[in-house]
């Protein structure tokens, strides 16, 4: 399978991200002014900076030339992952339910966490267990979940709730905990931490690998 | 005041000598332009002039050394065909006035310098240096400084691997900020900064040229700090890493693309600088029109456009046909690039502003003429700097080791670090706190087999450089190799930044010249050259000169990080051992200890073996890489205890330690425990190999359980390992708030 990761001005982790992605499957830069996904089976918009976070986090990316055709591809269900920046990306577009907002602490803050899978519904995480603990970190100043309670009651009963801190939590004071959300269908997924950071034991952790294997799972199971 | 105190070339930092030296080189008075560029080139921060004669005294060949001092940053060879290109720079004054862009320009421009060799950054360290925590000023300058480097490293994508902050009452107005910058490239794709090919066009790229740090490198880095320094505000530069991460991108697709000539980034003294050194560097003169380069605000003088030390700006040197393809690029990270002048066979600086000549200088006078100052070193007589305040009463060998763990100087720094990423780049294999030195494996790419990597540590203890600037300067090199032997690297390179106060004052010139003597042979014990470095003077508040600080940081490879050491104790049922130098003496002159009790500072610093030091390095790398250690931590600040302490805090293990068998061979008592100096590591193993490790393995005790148990002098004491991490956990919050 192909994976795009996408490269806005400003992006950090899209080199990582290719790198974590090639390791399931061939992995391709995506630009952020063209609007050409370039055949690609699922779209990875990383972490990072887009735009220096002027105005308001992944508000600019958001009308990126690329992000029209993130949207087209996602609302025909093709997998899309947002890491950190990309999860701040996917809610700004509507694609994703809530937003984030600065962490309590109001200050960047890093942890190697420990995340627990809620539900295997997501294309992103179907690889795994109900209950598994991925160990990942994170690391961001801007990563508090926040939706309304009636919106998050949905998401509860849709399983949208898809990853949450369980150990040594990050101090962003995400709602009910919440690591990682996804969209009703299950394609698309955005999460704080950072699994591209996480796929070689070497440098910590290669729990994160889960997340882009179970992407291929999925493709595979429908080819 | 007279006539001459009051002159234009007095307020930019120039002396009248200085300035009829100009005069007889141009063979007429500069106009204003002309003056404002030699005011900075022949400043110390652009010129060195205090410091040059006795920095040729320093090591710069090794068999590793790919590029030496001269460059933007200098370079070994890490194998497989790559090289490390590294450097470490202060900016010690702009952060003092303003802590939160200060700092964050100082990673900026440290991470300019090794991509303008064409190198991409993979890791930041930083060295801080301020006043006791119970200051209200520590706290802001220090808060704001992280803040700053974090921000900044952070948003760019290079990971914050080390780093290391001090707390002495002399940085109490002047604080330190060093910051250190390591990056990888093929060795064949160095770039040198020499302008070459008379007619090949100049391209400016990058952010608009402001107003902000106009005079920075004459006027605030060249002078002592004072109390009107809130006014020098205006000179301390503006950081956007937004700006600084495109060009980043488009410096390093230009040298992949084959597009430039030479590269030069812009830092102190702006245009000036870079456009002059790289003409002086490649014989040639050079030609900038000021009315094309991008401006920031309408109506900048010429004079102001030329020494602008407005950031995210770079310099390169084109061939004419490249040029489109040049902006192409720039155009596409969103970039300004602008052609503001070319090459030119006139060995002379000539500033254009469009069609009208505003300033022609001779390059030689301006990079090379500088006078050079000889230094008139004098031994004090009398201590230089008054003792610290007594802050530790705790006197049993229990509560001194927790009030050391707890203190300032030894608390953990996850404070700090947390603030920080350190593992973007995804190659970080011990990241802060887990061992002696950051590792980092260099392809990041998870493959069977040997991992090859690179190990990189900070260091420099100002105090002890103070008690003894010869001896406390081989100290820190040496405490720097020690760290890279921890985890198994054998040092390759060496980048040092001399943090001193007024050199024109003769005690401060004793400091630096006994200082670089001590620099100069503990590198030959070690066979590494200095690759590069930095110097930064007149380091004084109005309460007097900082500790003489010189910071090294040291790069080294690893064959196989995967064997990479860790600082905390492995696996229970593990020997405990000292491995120690003969000429091994703790003493509690000098130390944490000692400075925690308000005693004064030691006159002088035992002796070191150099060659036993090395012997010994080398004897734990091979230890460490062959697994016979399992864990390493080198015996620094707080002593032996300490040391044991942090290797158990660090894994959550306990250990039984029985120092009998050291004692009356290495000391005893509480020089034994809690007194400093070099030759000393803790480790742990399987006790029968441990056995190989001969006369310098002295075995103490065994890994296991969930206490701290220390025999020592007939006395037994436990701590709880719990109660050890929670003190060293909270030392630092605990101080700040």
């Amino acid at each position: 399978m192909r994976f795009g990761v996408v490269t806005f001005p400003g992006s950090c982790d899209d080199a990582d991200a290719r790198a974590a992605c090639s390791l399931v499957g061939d992995a391709v830069a995506l630009w952020h002014g063209d609007r050409d996904l370039q055949g690609v089976d699922a779209v990875v918009i990383p972490g990072g900076f887009s735009y220096g976070d002027h105005l308001r986090v992944g508000a600019i990316a958001r009308f990126s030339p690329v992000m029209a055709e993130i949207e087209t591809f996602a609302h025909r269900g093709g997998p899309v992952l947002g890491i950190c920046n990309g999860f701040q990306v996917l809610c700004e577009a509507g694609l994703l339910p809530g937003a984030l907002l600065p962490n309590t602490s109001l200050r960047f803050a890093m942890r190697q966490t420990v995340i627990e899978v809620q539900n295997t519904l997501s294309h992103w995480t179907r690889a795994c267990a109900g209950g598994d603990l991925l160990s990942i970190p994170a690391k961001h100043t801007t990563g508090r979940y926040y939706a309304s309670q009636p919106v998050l009651d949905v998401m509860e009963e849709r399983g949208q709730v898809a990853l949450r801190y369980v150990s040594d939590p990050i101090p962003n004071g995400s709602l009910a905990g919440i690591a990682g959300v996804s969209n009703e269908a299950g394609n698309v997924l955005g999460l704080m931490p950072h699994p591209e950071h996480a796929v070689d034991a070497l440098t910590g952790s290669a729990d994160g690998l889960r997340l882009f294997e179970s992407v291929a799972h999925v493709l595979a199971a429908a080819a | 005041m007279s006539a001459q105190a009051s002159a234009p070339w007095r307020a930019l930092g120039l002396t009248n000598a200085e300035y009829e030296l100009i005069v007889e080189k141009l063979e007429r008075e500069p106009n204003r332009v002309e003056l404002a560029m030699f005011s900075l080139m022949w400043s110390e921060h652009c010129s060195y002039k205090h410091s040059k004669a006795l920095l040729r005294s320093l090591p710069t060949e090794g068999p590793r050394l790919v590029m030496g001092p001269g460059e933007n940053a200098g370079a070994v060879d890490v194998g497989g065909g790559l090289a490390c290109a590294f450097k470490v720079e202060s900016h010690n004054h702009p952060s003092a006035v303003e802590p939160f862009q200060g700092a964050a320009t100082g990673v900026g421009g440290i991470l300019r310098d090794v991509f303008a060799v064409g190198a991409r950054p993979i890791a930041i360290l930083d060295s801080l240096r301020f006043g006791e925590p119970d200051s209200a000023r520590t706290r802001y300058l220090l808060e704001r400084a992280v803040a700053g480097i974090g921000h900044y490293g952070n948003s760019i994508g290079v990971a914050t691997v080390g780093g290391e902050i001090y707390f002495e009452g002399p940085y109490e107005q002047n604080c330190l900020v060093n910051a250190m910058c390591l990056g990888l490239i093929e060795t064949e794709r160095l770039i040198r900064s020499a302008a070459a090919g008379v007619g090949n066009q100049l391209v400016l790229f990058g952010a608009r040229t402001g107003r902000d740090g106009i005079g920075g490198a004459s006027v605030l880095a060249s002078a002592e700090l004072g109390e009107a320094d809130a006014a020098k505000r205006p000179t301390v530069q503006i950081g956007d890493p937004f700006e600084e991460k495109k060009l980043l991108e488009a410096s390093l697709e230009l040298l992949d693309e084959g597009l430039l000539v030479a590269l030069q980034d812009l830092g102190a003294a702006g245009l000036t600088s870079s456009a002059s050194e790289m003409a002086s560097k490649g014989e040639v003169g050079i030609d900038i029109d000021v009315a094309r380069v991008p401006l920031r605000e309408a109506g900048m003088e010429p004079f102001e456009i030329m020494v602008s030390e407005s950031q995210e700006r770079m310099l390169c040197v084109v061939e004419p046909a490249r040029v489109d393809e040049v902006l192409a690029v720039c155009a596409k990270w969103e970039v300004n690039g602008t052609v503001i002048g070319a090459v030119t066979d006139s060995r002379a600086m000539r500033i254009l502003d469009g069609e009208d000549a505003v300033g022609e200088l001779p390059v030689v006078a301006l990079v090379d003429d500088c006078p050079l100052y000889e230094l008139e070193p004098l031994a004090p007589t009398a201590p230089l700097y008054p003792a610290p305040p007594r802050t530790l009463e705790a006197t049993g060998v229990a509560d001194t080791l927790l009030g050391l763990l707890g203190s300032a100087n030894l608390a953990s720094r996850r404070w700090a670090f947390s603030q920080y990423d350190w593992l973007v780049g995804s190659r970080t294999v011990r990241r802060p706190e887990a061992a002696d030195a950051a590792v980092l494996v260099l392809d990041p790419t998870p493959v069977e087999g040997p991992r090859p990597g690179i190990a990189v540590s900070i260091d420099g203890n100002g105090r002890r450089v103070a008690c003894d600037p010869y001896r406390g300067t081989i100290e820190a090199v040496m405490e720097c190799a020690a760290n890279l032997a921890c985890v198994g690297a054998e040092p390759l390179g060496l980048t040092n930044c001399l943090n001193f106060g007024n050199p024109e004052k003769p005690h401060i010139a004793w400091q630096l010249t006994r200082a670089v003597a001590g620099l100069a042979d503990a590198c030959r014990a070690l066979d590494v050259p200095v690759v590069g470095g930095n110097v930064s003077l007149y380091n004084e508040g109005g309460e007097g000169p900082i500790y003489p600080t010189p910071v090294v940081g040291m790069v080294g490879g690893l064959p196989d990080a995967r064997a990479a050491g860790r600082l905390g104790f492995a696996q229970d049922g593990d020997a405990v051992a000292v491995l120690a130098a003969r000429s091994w003496a703790p003493a509690l002159g000098g130390s944490e200890l000692h400075k925690l009790r308000g005693e004064p500072l030691a006159d002088a610093l035992p002796a070191a073996d150099l060659g036993e030091l090395s012997a010994l390095h080398a004897a734990v790398r091979r230890g460490v890489r062959s697994g016979a250690l399992r864990s390493a931590h080198d015996v620094a600040e707080g002593g032996l205890a300490t040391a044991v302490a942090e290797a158990c805090l660090t894994a959550g293990r306990g250990a039984a330690v029985d120092l009998g068998p050291l004692e009356g061979v290495a000391g005893e008592g509480e020089p034994l425990l809690f007194g400093e100096g070099p030759g000393a590591f803790v480790v742990s193993g399987d006790p029968q190999r441990l056995r190989a490790f001969g006369d310098t393995v002295t075995v103490v005790g065994t890994v296991g359980g969930d206490r701290l148990e220390l025999r020592t002098g007939g006395e037994r004491v436990a701590v709880p390992v719990a109660e050890l991490a929670d003190v060293h956990a909270r030392g630092l919050a605990d101080l700040l708030h």
